[in-house]
């Protein structure tokens, strides 16, 4: 017979969990004392509680392994709402212990009670509360299941601490049963041949994908299927990196801040072979606009509901990407042919693509693009990029070329500010030789920035890429183009000094302000001080706006361009 | 359109909680909803009362089935099915009027189950449309109270929805 709390840690080592992320307090206490006895799962001490779920959040999006959070209860377990409901926006298969009060306090206004079901309930997957100490082990081992398979996503196990102290027997079941959860994972076949003639028929197609191209580990069966049609490839925020971004078929990021050549060529295609993606507010635009064109879509999703929520689908595939691309390629084995005139289509893209839409202006000032282009070419583009919400979040999507799957870690559905810097602690620990620049703004890094110091507890080297311009820019720029430059609170004045703060943290830090500068300080941050954390405080022009940019409520087609250069 | 969803659920504290939570997170409607434990005391069935387009229908079956505690669901209305539900309604029976609430009850074939000097309990089961007209026919005046299940139905003849 063991502890419940030691049954949590056994759980734990059971599913290979090398490193969880928390913060003890009152109700976790048994279980962070079984937690000291053994040395297999490693804890990281954050400073705050939405960072340990943002950096399990991180380790999982980074690596194919489940990222794990430790917290709490009561007002640990609300500082983590933010990152479960990140995670769950993004799919990010993730499990969150939390302690509860002891089962006998629950309902009484226990000190540190908070309904911890109740209130992350719209935002996980599934969630649970263990109620009796011979459920706690099959309780973990369902969440682990639940939350890796289909589409992924966050599972809450709230743990009263009662039940940490019981004893009981160890049983870990090696596979789980519940009749209530069965994902499907392979594609109807019938449906797969339909989509197969279809992209046979197919005069101006794209292959538009998601992040469920990268949470499938798809990456690779992509890349073949695509380079075997030779059609377009445009990826959403949450796809780069699911298909070489330096490919020629590439056409760029799509939606609000996408190409000109992508956000055309999706809106023109006559077939689009959507898999992964969800067809959002941000990718297609005003869905009215979007609808005016007549085309005929295959969407490949594991989740049904994500199939016809927002474009009306003529062939929907359920199932696991990586199977049903899988089926698709068998069948394209037997004598597949693309219509000749997809090779018209490509003049036409290739047209688009002449309009040079990423082309920015030039500035006595440092501008924001070039930081990360001149940071593309110092970490030769190998580099785990964690970006905040922003404008530099953009500027990295455009600028930085993902080749890999799983570089690029973001919050792209909930678009959470904050996010970059515990991101880089989970990335880390899951990728310990990476190299790991954090891109974000001034305003960004100080919703996290207290995370300098668990940084520099466990020597996280992290490249802080502050793209600072002394203004809240994506507000900025919105009511600079819709609100008469009428600039609300997008102002951050009283910013601290960054270097020194750095400083004071025990990391190192850098201002850069000449555009000269620029390179050598990088090369610099990635060479001499490859092992420490660098603080690098670009100061860059203040008026750079992210172009192309598809206003709220228009469509695709109708992008505000960067002014003629 | 009107629809009958019924739900299969594993009878577990907070089941109802996620359902209720899905229609008011997503915007969906919730006309009644009724829930109780199967034959297998593991199960609950609950049935909801909505309307929407084909598409909001599509998403709430889609939605529903995401649920990890859903077994099964099945939008009742899309075939043949029976509803039923059932009414409680406390109604004024003095002077002449407890007369005539007897025969209103009969007529409707409802029952009284409750009686005192000047009140009656009806008790009134059948489609939704049916009690509706029980209340329009009396006389607002002499309702007192009333308590109605929502709609509960089932598929006819083969149709069953089981584990």
């Amino acid at each position: 017979m063991i502890s419940g709390a030691e049954i949590v840690i056994r759980c734990l080592q059971e599913e290979k969990v090398d490193c969880v992320f928390g913060y003890p307090g009152g109700s976790v206490l048994h279980i962070y004392d079984a937690l000291f006895k053994q040395d297999e799962v490693k804890h990281i001490l954050v400073r705050h509680e939405q960072a340990a779920v943002h950096a399990a959040d991180a380790y999982s999006r980074s690596s194919q392994r489940v990222g794990v959070a430790l917290v709490t209860s009561g007002p640990g377990v609300t500082n983590t709402v933010t990152g479960i409901a990140t995670a769950y926006m993004d799919s990010i298969p993730m499990v969150v212990l939390c302690g509860q009060v002891p089962t006998q306090y629950i309902g009484q206004d226990a000190f540190q009670e908070c309904d911890t079901v109740g209130i992350t309930r719209p935002c996980v997957k599934h969630n649970f509360l263990v109620k009796d100490v011979k459920d706690l082990a099959i309780t973990i081992k369902k969440a682990f299941h639940i939350a890796a398979t289909g589409r992924p996503g966050p599972v809450v196990v709230d743990i009263p601490k009662d039940i940490t102290a019981q004893m009981c027997e160890f049983d870990y079941p090696k596979t789980i049963q519940m009749r209530s959860y069965n994902p499907v994972v392979k594609g109807h076949l019938g449906q797969i041949k339909k989509a197969v003639q279809m992209l046979q028929e197919a005069k101006r197609p794209i292959i538009y994908t998601g992040g469920g191209v990268i949470l499938s580990d798809a990456a690779d069966k992509l890349t073949q299927l695509a380079r075997k049609l030779d059609f377009p490839v445009t990826n959403t925020l949450m796809g780069l990196g699911g298909y070489p971004a330096t490919d020629r078929q590439f056409v760029g990021m799509l939606g609000m801040h996408g190409t000109f050549e992508a956000n055309n060529a999706m809106h023109y295609a006559d077939v689009i072979l959507a898999v992964g993606a969800r067809f959002d507010d941000r990718v297609i635009g005003n869905p009215e606009h979007f609808g005016s064109e007549k085309r005929r879509v295959i969407h490949i999703d594991i989740d049904p509901s994500s199939i016809s929520k927002r474009v009306k689908v003529d062939v929907p595939i359920v199932g696991n990407v990586p199977d049903v691309l899988d089926e698709m390629l068998k069948l394209m084995d037997g004598g597949f042919r693309t219509d000749p005139e997809v090779a018209d289509w490509w003049k036409q893209i290739d047209e688009w693509r002449g309009r040079k839409s990423l082309a920015y202006r030039q500035s006595e000032h440092i501008m924001p693009q070039f930081v990360v282009e001149k940071l593309y070419e110092v970490t030769g583009g190998e580099a785990f990029i964690t970006s905040d919400v922003g404008q530099h979040q953009m500027f990295a999507a455009q600028y930085y070329k993902f080749d890999k799957p799983r570089r690029w870690i973001n919050s792209g559905g909930l678009g959470t500010m904050g996010v970059g810097l515990p991101y880089g602690m989970g990335v880390l620990m899951a990728n310990p030789e990476a190299q790991v620049a954090c891109i974000t703004g001034e305003g960004s890094i100080q919703m996290c920035i207290q995370e300098m110091s668990t940084c520099k507890q466990y020597g996280f080297p992290i490249k802080i890429i502050n793209l600072n311009n002394g203004m809240l820019g994506m507000v900025r720029q919105w009511q600079e183009m819709f609100y008469s430059k009428r600039y609300s609170q997008s102002y951050v004045t009283s910013l601290p000094d960054f270097v020194k703060l750095a400083e004071a943290y025990g990391h190192v830090g850098m201002k850069i302000e000449k555009p000269e500068d620029v390179e050598p300080a990088l090369r610099k941050a990635f060479t001499e001080h490859k092992d420490d954390l660098v603080f690098m405080d670009f100061i860059i022009d203040p008026g750079a706006n992210v172009f192309p940019m598809v206003a709220a409520g228009k469509g695709l087609t109708e992008m505000i361009l960067a002014e003629e250069l | 359109m009107r629809h009958i969803i019924s739900i299969l659920i594993e009878n577990e504290s907070g089941a109802l909680s996620r359902v209720a939570g899905l229609f008011s997170a997503r915007g969906y409607n919730i006309e009644s909803l009724t829930v109780a434990p199967t034959e297998d005391p593991s199960l609950s069935r609950m049935t909801i009362l909505t309307s929407g387009s084909d598409e909001v229908l599509e998403q709430i079956t889609k939605q529903l089935n995401k649920l990890v505690d859903v077994v099964k669901v099945v939008d009742l209305s899309e075939a043949a099915h029976v509803e039923r539900e059932l009414m409680l309604i406390k109604v004024r029976a003095t002077g002449k009027d407890r007369e005539e609430m007897k025969r209103m009850a009969d007529i409707f074939r409802g029952r009284i189950i409750d009686v005192t000097e000047s009140t009656y309990v009806i008790e009134l089961t059948g489609a939704s449309t049916k009690l509706d007209s029980f209340i329009a026919g009396l006389d607002a005046g002499l309702i007192l109270e009333t308590v109605r299940t929502g709609v509960c139905g089932i598929g006819r003849g083969d149709r069953i929805l089981k584990v």
